[in-house]
């Protein structure tokens, strides 16, 4: 079937791959991004885990095809000499179709179970399509230039400059925006949504343990996008009643002024971006 | 003929003058238009019709000044028509209206290797900037600026990076022409390329413009009067690529000599004739979309002010219509390139040619099917992710086939490491990287993390500076001794290229990790921890300038200062190119010659073309 060059590129590839593919799942899988902060963080972890097992074996062919044939065939001296004019070779060509093909369809397949398991805490949209079952702490995020703020619409539309979210539970949450477009990113927790004007965009995420997450915009949002970023906790359900109640109490005297919760917001009186 | 009177006719000079002069005419009618008088020296509001009705008739009057509009005029007027224009003459041809292709072609070297400088000067200036976390050169807004100027430049320029120089000069005669299908369309192209660079960069006298190159709405709304040159230039650039595009396929259907069938065609001019089919339908919605865009800002229109009932994803969806196309308009030709240029170093034929015609035509196909990858967490149709997860991932199937075309034809040949057989095995490295993390990209979940991250801003390096550049170097070091009859320094051109390959991986490469650990693109602050990422890259990246350095040291030494002349076919190719004096005489072909197989005869003993001896002066 294949030559004796090819025979040996095709088991020293088999047998690297084996070797390699642990290896590389083993050391590097815990440590791929976004972390087990979340839910959501953690089924990004499996999917770029998985990915990474299926990529190993086609790293690990390129990287024993090439060193061999430029080595094996590289043609020394001046002189012209052509190679054997081999135009075509249907069983390569078959394996090598079906094997990408199945690799991508396989990877497709995968990545959409993985998408309506739980959202993989990205933005999802006014009608949201892969919806955690269960109660859901919602929390309306506001971006506008070069902030966000957050909004509790279940403790009387509270709204509060720091994400405080309590620990496992399932939030479900409403990123706008008043002006351009934004995008809310918790790296730790692993969403990402874009803020619209005038759109209710809805991700979803379920709180593990105890920590403190990064807020980053990110996407170009103008003169200080690069400024726009700040901390989050996920913090004990206790301490996390606590703290909405202090909330409530500190921000009471300007509650009045805020506009009444609702999906989206315009300034008024109506204007355009900026 | 005196040096003052050469000066005055249809030329560049002619064309700048008449440029400034439209812009000044635009300018003051546009007053005349919108303000009750014309006293706008105190104007307190910016008077934005003017600016953008200045950019347009500057635009023609650079035009009429090159002498686009006389032909049309002698036309109207009864004269007979004519396919050629100012073909005859010295150096002087290089600076105006010349319908010959291979004039064009290097009048598109010349000019786009000029913006691609600038682009990279601007790069330079980013990376200073991200040498500490906090932002400390440049204010913020010149910050976005050039992080704009750098994006949209490159990803404007570059769209012609191999279809303007490269196909330009060499389409007709792989085909067998003497010329292009539309000639004057052909100089017109190059010539609207050239006003539009000038235009994006004249925005820094109107404050500049803080979207970069993906121009998002409504930001663009609100945006300085700078951004209407990022519009005019990237609407001028979408003219510029539709007409080339219309060319190429014009050309390539209309035009084969005798006996060129489909299947005999050059790898190269089927790679150039899919990336003309991706100008063609995808620029006009560039065009579209950025007319709205102006639109809305001069005119008052809400195309895309969601307060006033327009929408920001409509600007969102015709854009990415348009720019993921785009990106495969940067990377095919780079696939053709390198299955071009394979066979000759590796001394066999391509392949598995008709694989790799359907890996172009199949890429060609799905670009058009995968724009809303762009927008997964923007909040539209949630529920077609998981489609275009999987039309995005399907392109890795005829881009594979581009890999094993280029793998098997490697496969017990002889080969050789000239400098563009170097640049050529570099892609597969590059893009190998590039398509690998595009991988990431394209999985919903995965894409959580890293879309808008510094991960995807290295994919997209890897695939078109992995991709696209490094093949453009591979067929300058390829073609340009045809193309000018001298030979470039190889000692030098290797020197250029281990420079250029490794510290290109290793800026890009160090990126994928800082956008794994959540640095966001375009942000002028980065996390502390990122600094030694981010120092190790920008220093890299410096050093990556400097390599661009040696390649135009190389350039300018060669082809100026030793001018040692080219044989007529330096490496042993059996194209038809090589078989013709360098450089190429004006009409090409003495006879129309006559082609009895594909290129790539290496190791086969029948004759692959016959250039017909005949008679020589025919046109």
């Amino acid at each position: 079937m294949f030559s004796s060059d090819g025979r040996k590129v095709v088991t020293i590839w088999i047998v690297l791959s084996v070797i390699a593919t642990p290896i590389v799942v083993l050391v590097l899988g815990p440590h791929l991004p976004p972390g087990n902060g979340s839910g959501q963080a953690h089924e990004q972890v499996v999917d770029n885990t998985w990915m990474l097992a299926i990529l190993t074996p086609v790293i690990v062919l390129l990287a024993v095809f090439f060193p061999y044939a430029l080595t094996h065939f590289r043609h020394r001296g001046g002189d012209l000499e052509d190679g054997p004019p081999l135009r075509n070779d249907n069983v390569v060509m078959t394996w090598w179709l079906s094997v990408t093909s199945l690799t991508v369809l396989f990877l497709a397949g995968f990545g959409t179970y993985q998408l309506l398991q739980n959202g993989s805490g990205g933005g999802q949209g006014p009608s949201p399509i892969a919806v955690p079952s269960g109660s859901k702490l919602p929390v309306q995020v506001i971006a506008q230039q070069w902030q966000f703020t957050y909004r509790y619409p279940t403790y009387g539309g509270v709204e509060t400059p720091q994400l405080v979210l309590p620990a496992d539970t399932d939030v479900e949450l409403h990123v706008t925006s008043l002006d351009a477009i934004h995008s809310f990113w918790a790296y730790e927790l692993g969403v990402k949504a874009d803020a619209n004007p005038g759109v209710d965009n809805v991700a979803f995420v379920e709180t593990r343990g105890p920590q403190t997450f990064h807020v980053r915009c990110a996407e170009l949002c103008g003169l200080w996008h690069g400024y726009m970023f700040n901390n989050g906790k996920v913090v004990p359900q206790s301490q996390f009643a606590a703290w909405i109640k202090s909330q409530q109490t500190a921000f009471a005297p300007v509650a009045k002024y805020l506009p009444k919760y609702s999906k989206t917001y315009y300034p008024d009186p109506q204007r355009r971006a900026g | 003929m005196s040096v003052a009177r050469r000066l005055v006719g249809f030329n560049l000079l002619t064309a700048c003058l008449l440029g400034i002069g439209g812009w000044y005419v635009g300018w003051f009618a546009a007053h005349a238009v919108v303000g009750p008088s014309l006293n706008f020296f105190t104007q307190v509001d910016f008077n934005e019709l003017s600016l953008v009705m200045g950019y347009l008739c500057g635009v023609i009057g650079f035009l009429v000044g090159l002498g686009f509009l006389n032909y049309p005029l002698a036309r109207l007027r009864g004269y007979p028509p004519s396919l050629r224009e100012k073909e005859t003459g010295g150096i002087g041809r290089y600076f105006g209206l010349c319908t010959d292709h291979k004039v064009v072609g290097i009048q598109y070297l010349v000019g786009i290797g000029f913006f691609f400088f600038i682009g990279g000067l601007n790069a330079m200036l980013i990376r200073t900037e991200l040498l500490r976390p906090n932002h400390q050169v440049w204010p913020a807004g010149t910050y976005l600026t050039i992080v704009g100027l750098h994006g949209t430049m490159m990803m404007g320029m570059m769209t012609s990076g191999i279809l303007g120089p490269f196909a330009n000069y060499f389409i007709p005669i792989l085909i067998g022409a003497r010329r292009m299908a539309f000639p004057r369309i052909e100089a017109l192209t190059f010539w609207l390329l050239m006003a539009a660079g000038v235009i994006l960069e004249t925005t820094i006298f109107f404050g500049g413009f803080p979207t970069g190159w993906t121009g998002y709405q409504p930001l663009g709304t609100q945006a300085n009067p700078g951004i209407e040159s990022y519009y005019l230039f990237f609407a001028l650039v979408g003219i510029s690529m539709t007409l080339l595009g219309l060319n190429m396929i014009a050309t390539v259907v209309t035009m084969r000599a005798p006996g060129l069938t489909w299947t005999r065609l050059p790898i190269f001019v089927w790679g150039v004739l899919s990336t003309a089919v991706l100008m063609v339908l995808a620029a006009p919605v560039l065009i579209a979309a950025l007319s709205m865009a102006v639109l809305d800002r001069v005119a008052q229109t809400n195309f895309f002010v969601s307060a006033q009932g327009g929408s920001s994803y409509l600007y969102e969806n015709l854009f990415w219509f348009f720019g993921h196309p785009e990106v495969y308009i940067l990377a095919l030709p780079g696939f053709a390139i390198v299955l071009e240029i394979l066979p000759v170093f590796a001394r066999k034929p391509l392949w598995g040619y008709r694989l790799a015609v359907g890996g172009l035509l199949g890429v060609t196909l799905l670009s058009f099917l995968v724009w809303q990858h762009h927008l997964f967490f923007s909040g539209i149709n949630a529920d077609l992710r998981p489609f275009y997860m999987l039309s995005t991932e399907l392109i890795s199937i005829p881009t594979g086939l581009t890999f094993i075309c280029g793998m098997m034809t490697l496969w017990r040949g002889r080969i050789r490491y000239s400098v563009p057989m170097l640049f050529c095995l570099a892609w597969f490295f590059n893009f190998f990287i590039g398509g690998l993390t595009g991988v990431f990209l394209s999985d919903t979940p995965s894409d959580t993390t890293t879309h808008g991250s510094f991960f995807s801003m290295a994919h997209f390096h890897y695939t078109i500076m992995g991709g696209l550049v490094f093949t453009f170097f591979a067929a300058i070091y390829y073609w340009v001794p045809k193309m000018t009859g001298f030979q470039l320094n190889e000692r030098l051109g290797k020197v250029h290229f281990w420079t250029m390959f490794f510290f290109f991986n290793s800026t890009f490469f160090p990126l994928f990790i800082a956008g794994f650990l959540g640095q966001p693109r375009r942000v002028v602050t980065y996390a502390n921890g990122l600094h030694f990422i981010n120092v190790w890259v920008s220093i890299s990246a410096f050093c990556l300038g400097g390599s661009m350095l040696v390649f135009l040291y190389n350039f300018v030494k060669s082809l100026v200062f030793d001018r040692v002349p080219a044989p007529a076919d330096p490496w042993g190719s059996k194209s038809i190119e090589w078989q013709l004096p360098s450089p190429v005489p004006v009409h090409n072909f003495d006879r129309i010659p006559v082609f009895s197989g594909d290129p790539y005869g290496y190791g086969e003993a029948r004759p692959t073309t016959v250039p017909a001896g005949a008679p020589a002066g025919m046109n």
